[in-house]
């Protein structure tokens, strides 16, 4: 088989420090994997060296293109969406503003992108002119995610989208992610701390350790891995 | 808790929603003083002629504030060679003309020269310091300001020059006061490019594209944005209004030299922070509040003659910052995260 997208022994380096000692997972077309690990595990060194937003070593293949040398302006363009931590709304402009700039690599009219994504965020309409950084905590993951659909990704590489939100914000958001996937056909690549939510969303996962792949497999078996139950799932 | 409600913030509260917005310290300020021009303007005709040619010279001193604040934006410096830029264009048109081109097909050839000119001054001398300290990249502005005018003054000397004369000499006389067609013809040049420049960066997707680039780069190129090339482009644009300015202001200064931006940087500078250094339409209301200002102050203030132009405008600099650090546009950072 072959995935839309393949690692092979990937590394990367924050200066002296090695953040990835070869990592190798494979997303297929249409399905939601889900990375986990501790932290400083790799989990989002592991999105950044796909999305080029970090020098990585090894093989990377995107719809069988070599990722290697790319960087994040070029990722994009092959159609990665990548929503990092901290979300990278633009704070500064306008909720509509984020939404064409998600739109960004697309030529013509992105209105029927637009009105797409509204189906799913509908209380965007109403705000598009307000500054994304005077939305709270739980809009503005929901405009990230807006502005990375709005492009029509073929791979979204999502960076602990509960992080900092309310547990009835992060149901909330996980559903909508569940229905994109469901709906629109979305790949999703997720990086998660919380292990119940990230288990339950995606069909398999990989568990990071100290920058390897240290388990691999679909969510059931992981959920039922005695190691996983106790160090990510507490019981 | 209960939160204290000042008695100037329970009255906004009560306002409808458009005119919430209006009913602070700034825009009220803004509007008092634009009443208080108009009507001296309607009551005295030296008034209203100062009050035009301070808006000219505030409109140049506004380009070039924008010029910086465009740049400080975008690289986070301030680029003290901006106004040895403008000169250095300012040169150029002078050669075209003298090569036998009209004013104006001078006048925008230059601003196609001075793009390119800044385009290629971020790529080669900018981008390579960018990532290693803001102290590293005004001290390159700095070196840039110094070697410009070097090779200015090396090419053409450091004798004065003689351009003609974009507007015409002729004075208008509306009701008995008199308008210098110099002084319109600046005021309109100015303003023009000025909002031409605002409806590209507000309303196309390159301008968005430059906005995002400027404000949060690693964001920008998530979304595809190419941030260096952004960065490249705007430093452009702002050496074509630093043209803007220059070819302005040597009508008024009736000669070109090497030095003709120096004293209009400082002024410019003022502007900037007067306006708040991150916003744009706030260089633009700085730069013509203090030329008109200027004008008004030499008009009716015996002790301030030209010689103490500069420092006046920058007492009242510092007065402004004492009052409000953020530059009357500035805004106080309040966001949810």
């Amino acid at each position: 088989m072959s995935g839309l997208l393949e690692l092979r022994d990937v590394e990367a380096h924050y200066g002296p420090v090695q953040a990835l000692r070869g990592v190798s997972l494979e997303v297929e077309e249409g399905t939601i994997v889900a990375v986990l690990g501790a932290n400083g595990a790799g989990k989002t060194t592991t999105l950044r060296a796909i999305s080029g937003t970090v020098r990585r070593t090894g093989e990377l293949r995107f719809a069988g293109q070599e990722l290697g040398r790319l960087g994040p302006e070029d990722t994009a363009r092959l159609g990665i969406a990548h929503v990092p931590e901290g979300r990278g709304t633009f704070a500064e402009l306008t909720v509509w503003e984020n939404l064409r700039l998600g739109a960004y690599t697309r030529r013509g009219s992105i209105r029927e992108d637009v009105q797409r994504v509204l189906a799913y965020f509908p209380w965007l309409d109403d705000r598009r002119h307000q500054e994304a950084g005077t939305l709270s905590g739980g809009e503005q993951q929901m405009l990230a995610l807006a502005r990375a659909f709005v492009a029509r990704p073929r791979l979204l590489l999502l960076d602990e989208p509960s992080l900092g939100l309310a547990p009835v914000l992060v149901t909330e958001i996980f559903r909508i992610i569940r229905e994109l996937n469901e709906r629109e056909g979305l790949t999703v690549l997720v990086v998660e701390q919380n292990a119940h939510i990230a288990l339950q969303l995606a069909a398999t996962a990989y568990v990071l350790e100290v920058g390897r792949v240290a388990l691999a497999g679909p969510s059931e078996e992981l959920r039922a891995h005695e190691s996983v139950r106790k160090s990510y799932l507490g019981y | 808790m209960a939160t204290v409600e000042t008695r100037p913030a329970r009255l906004r509260r009560d306002l409808p929603q458009w005119l919430r917005a209006l009913v602070r310290p700034v825009p009220l300020g803004l509007a008092a003083a634009c009443v208080f021009l108009v009507v001296g303007s309607l009551l005295s005709n030296d008034f209203a002629q100062q009050t035009v040619a301070g808006l000219a010279q505030g409109t140049i001193f506004g380009s070039l504030a924008l010029a910086l604040v465009l740049i400080y934006r975008a690289t986070e410096v301030i680029n003290f060679a901006q106004g040895e830029m403008a000169m250095a264009t300012t040169y150029v048109a002078y050669q075209l003309i003298s090569w036998g081109l009209s004013y104006w097909e001078a006048f925008f050839a230059t601003l196609v020269v001075a793009f390119v000119f800044g385009v290629v001054v971020q790529v080669v001398f900018i981008r390579p310091v960018q990532h290693t300290s803001v102290i590293a990249v005004v001290i390159v502005t700095v070196g840039l300001f110094i070697l410009i005018d070097g090779l200015v003054t090396w090419k053409w000397g450091a004798d004065l020059k003689f351009m003609p004369a974009p507007f015409g000499k002729t004075v208008y006389h509306v009701g008995g006061v008199a308008f210098a067609q110099q002084d319109l013809g600046t005021l309109l040049v100015s303003v023009l490019s000025v909002l031409l420049l605002w409806a590209l960066f507000r309303f196309t997707k390159l301008g968005l594209a430059m906005r995002a680039a400027a404000l949060r780069p690693a964001s920008a190129r998530l979304v595809g944005v190419r941030v260096d090339r952004m960065l490249a482009i705007g430093w452009g644009f702002a050496a074509v209004l630093g043209a803007v300015a220059g070819l302005m202001a040597e009508p008024a200064q009736y000669v070109l030299q090497p030095s003709l931006m120096q004293p209009i940087l400082l002024y410019a500078f003022a502007a900037a922070v007067l306006g708040g250094l991150e916003s744009p339409a706030g260089a633009v209301v700085g730069g013509i509040a203090l030329g008109v200002f200027l004008n008004l102050v030499g008009q009716y203030v015996g002790f301030v003659t030209s010689e103490l132009r500069l420092p006046f405008a920058f007492a009242v600099l510092l007065v402004v910052l004492l009052v409000k650090p953020a530059g009357l546009f500035g805004r106080a950072r309040v966001r949810r995260v």
